[in-house]
């Protein structure tokens, strides 16, 4: 069974973003970038899925900037066998990669799809359930555990009341929950044998596909910073303010 | 313009969340329709009915709804809601689950999380953890949209009296199924909508440590939240995770307890009124978003406030 692999290239999430003094964006200029951490947990998953021996093939893929070489060379260090990058310099956006993702499906096959549940700068949340809708798959969102048989998948989902367990005819699509696993890290003989597995790179054109963003950005700003409050001595003094001062107990 | 809101329910009431949703499309304006789809959800459609500013309510009652499916309420989102201009979801796991689906099918962008209407294209949403605010507009001739609920103050549960029109809309991909589910049972106010909200983080220690934060919390009417790093340590279910990848809740006031202050727990709790932290770091980065700092032991601090309330 083959898996394909979305991922995203994006800020490291440990560094704090500025936004732009002209308010155009927020300033992405000599700032670490990396796999979006929901993407590492999906490669991971499709990883172990191999080593179970229920998956044969992984296949990464990103839609973005020829600097997303360095995502899919370190997916294949995790352990993907070859990887397709889709080059724009577009500000590419959900729609326009679940169309590009389906354009991919439809040449590989996979049975799987995994994805991350939400890319952490655009926090969009949707591109796994637009591209499940546009290939006519079913989708198993917000996974915290994943199990293939006989020809379905039973998908763990995290949701807002607790979890949720779905079961969906392959081929299926998965995005993936904080809890789902504990991505490993490249090792360095795994980071050189990576340098040599196949990245074909692709256009849009090629896919027949329209990337042109539907939604415009107007203006980026920073949002309302919270006034710095104050260090109390005691309990006695916190439940002083809270009860005279904030009035909310 | 009309907008169509889709509600979130159990099937037996309306989730107060979906006040918010209509508060939303009450500032993009148009005539509000409201979806309540379901099994055996005449109830819901009832109490939508009353809610404050809705015209319609539309009830589609049927086995395929039964557990909100994305694939069926997909499809049937994306047929009713041909006929409007907007359509709105709350920005819960089961708006974020359907919501991209219905848009796909409409060839249309979908705009995440709003908190804040500016005119019937234009929005505010925050990016990157909350740490920017993007007002984005939208070309497509249909809006497809989920609101963060927190954002916008709910309307009124009664006062409406708008007419409820069952829908035959039998949407069923024969691709999914329901299997089982295990939702947290609580007597405390649920988080998003609660007054107060105590989390607690990897400070607690394990699972039962939270008892003294659950203890403190019944005597305030407070809901428990936690930070992730509590919950992947397995202190406490996902359900309570709040954060950018989990819930953003913006209550009265925030107690963080053991929690550093990490820029994803940050972004699900800075919108709070007043923010205490407890913590016995004096860096640690919580205290500067905290109004109130209490550089203490938890273990020494929460019963001793519990004491003095
Ligand atoms: C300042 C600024 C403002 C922006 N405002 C908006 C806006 O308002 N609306 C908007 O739609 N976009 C906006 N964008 C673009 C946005 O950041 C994303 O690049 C884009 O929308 C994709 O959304 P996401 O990554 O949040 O998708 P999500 O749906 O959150 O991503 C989920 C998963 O999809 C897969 N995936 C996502 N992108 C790719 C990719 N390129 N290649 C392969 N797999 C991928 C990954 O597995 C990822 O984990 C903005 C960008 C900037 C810099
Ligand atoms: C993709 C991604 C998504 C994430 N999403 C979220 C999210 O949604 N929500 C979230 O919370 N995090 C999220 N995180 C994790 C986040 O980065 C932090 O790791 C996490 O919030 C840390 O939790 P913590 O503050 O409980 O733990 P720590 O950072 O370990 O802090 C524990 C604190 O407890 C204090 N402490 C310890 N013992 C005591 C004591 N006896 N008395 C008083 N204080 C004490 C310490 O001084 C310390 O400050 C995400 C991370 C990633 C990469």
């Amino acid at each position: 069974m083959k898996v394909l692999v979305p991922i995203k290239r994006v800020v490291d999430y440990n560094v704090k973003v500025r936004v732009k003094a002209d308010n155009t964006g927020v300033d992405l200029a000599n700032v670490k970038m990396a796999m979006n951490p929901f993407c590492e947990i999906a490669v991971e998953e499709a990883v172990r899925l191999k080593e179970k021996g229920v998956v044969t093939e992984i296949v990464a893929v990103s839609i973005g900037p020829k600097t997303a070489q360095e995502q899919l060379r370190t997916a294949m260090a995790l352990g993907a066998d070859r990887s397709i990058l889709v080059e724009t310099d577009e500000d590419v956006q959900p729609l326009g990669i679940a169309k590009a993702l389906k354009a991919i499906v439809d040449e590989e096959k996979p049975e799987l799809v995994i994805l991350g549940k939400q890319a952490i700068d655009g926090d969009n949340n949707q591109t796994g359930q637009m591209l499940a809708a546009l290939a006519g798959m079913p989708q198993g969102t917000f996974a915290s555990e994943v199990n293939v048989a006989d020809g379905k998948v039973k998908v763990t989902r995290e949701i807002d009341g607790g979890l949720q367990t779905v079961e969906l005819s392959l081929p299926a699509v998965v995005t993936t929950d904080l809890r789902l696993n504990e991505p490993r890290y490249a090792s360095l003989p795994n980071i050189m044998k990576a340098k040599k597995k196949p990245l074909d790179t692709k256009t849009a054109a090629d896919l027949g596909v329209d990337l042109t963003p539907r939604v415009t950005t107007e203006k980026v700003e920073a949002p309302a910073e919270r006034q710095a409050g104050i260090i109390v001595g005691s309990v006695d003094e916190l439940v002083e303010k809270l009860k005279n001062e904030a009035k909310v107990i | 313009m009309s907008v169509l809101v889709y509600a979130e329910h159990d099937n037996a009431a309306l989730n107060k969340v979906t006040l918010s949703v209509v508060a939303a499309a009450k500032e993009i304006g148009g005539d509000i329709t409201v979806l309540v789809a379901g099994k055996g959800c005449g109830a819901v459609a009832e109490e939508a009915a009353k809610v404050d500013g809705v015209s319609k309510v539309l009830c589609a009652d049927n086995d395929a709804y039964e557990h909100q499916l994305a694939e069926n309420i997909g499809d049937l989102v994306a047929e009713v809601g041909a006929d409007y201009s907007h359509i709105l979801a709350a920005a819960t796991t089961t708006g974020k689950n359907f919501a991209p689906r219905a848009a796909a099918l409409l060839d249309v962008a979908q705009i995440s999380e709003i908190s804040d209407v500016i005119d019937a294209d234009t929005f505010k949403r925050p990016i990157y953890a909350g740490n920017a605010i993007a007002t984005v507009k939208c070309g497509d001739a249909k809006k497809v949209i989920t609101v963060r609920g927190t954002s916008f103050d709910g309307v009124a549960a009664e006062g409406g009296s708008a007419s409820v029109e069952n829908i035959d809309v039998a949407k069923d991909a024969g691709i999914s199924s329901f299997v089982g589910e295990e939702l947290a049972k609580s007597d405390r106010p649920e988080l998003t909508s609660a007054e107060i909200v105590i989390s607690g983080g990897r400070g607690m220690g394990n699972g039962d440590n939270f008892e003294i934060l659950y203890k403190l919390a019944d005597k305030l009417g407070a809901g428990v939240g936690a930070s992730r790093a509590a919950v992947d340590a397995g202190f406490v279910p996902n359900d309570m995770q709040v954060g950018q990848t989990g819930k953003i809740v913006a209550p009265n006031l925030y107690v963080a307890v053991g929690i550093s202050g990490a820029i994803q727990h940050l972004a699900g709790m800075k919108d709070s009124k007043v923010i205490v932290a407890i913590n016995k770091d004096e860096e640690a980065p919580i205290f500067q978003v905290a109004d109130y700092g209490l550089v203490a032991d938890l273990f020494e601090a929460v019963p001793e406030l519990d004491g003095k309330l």
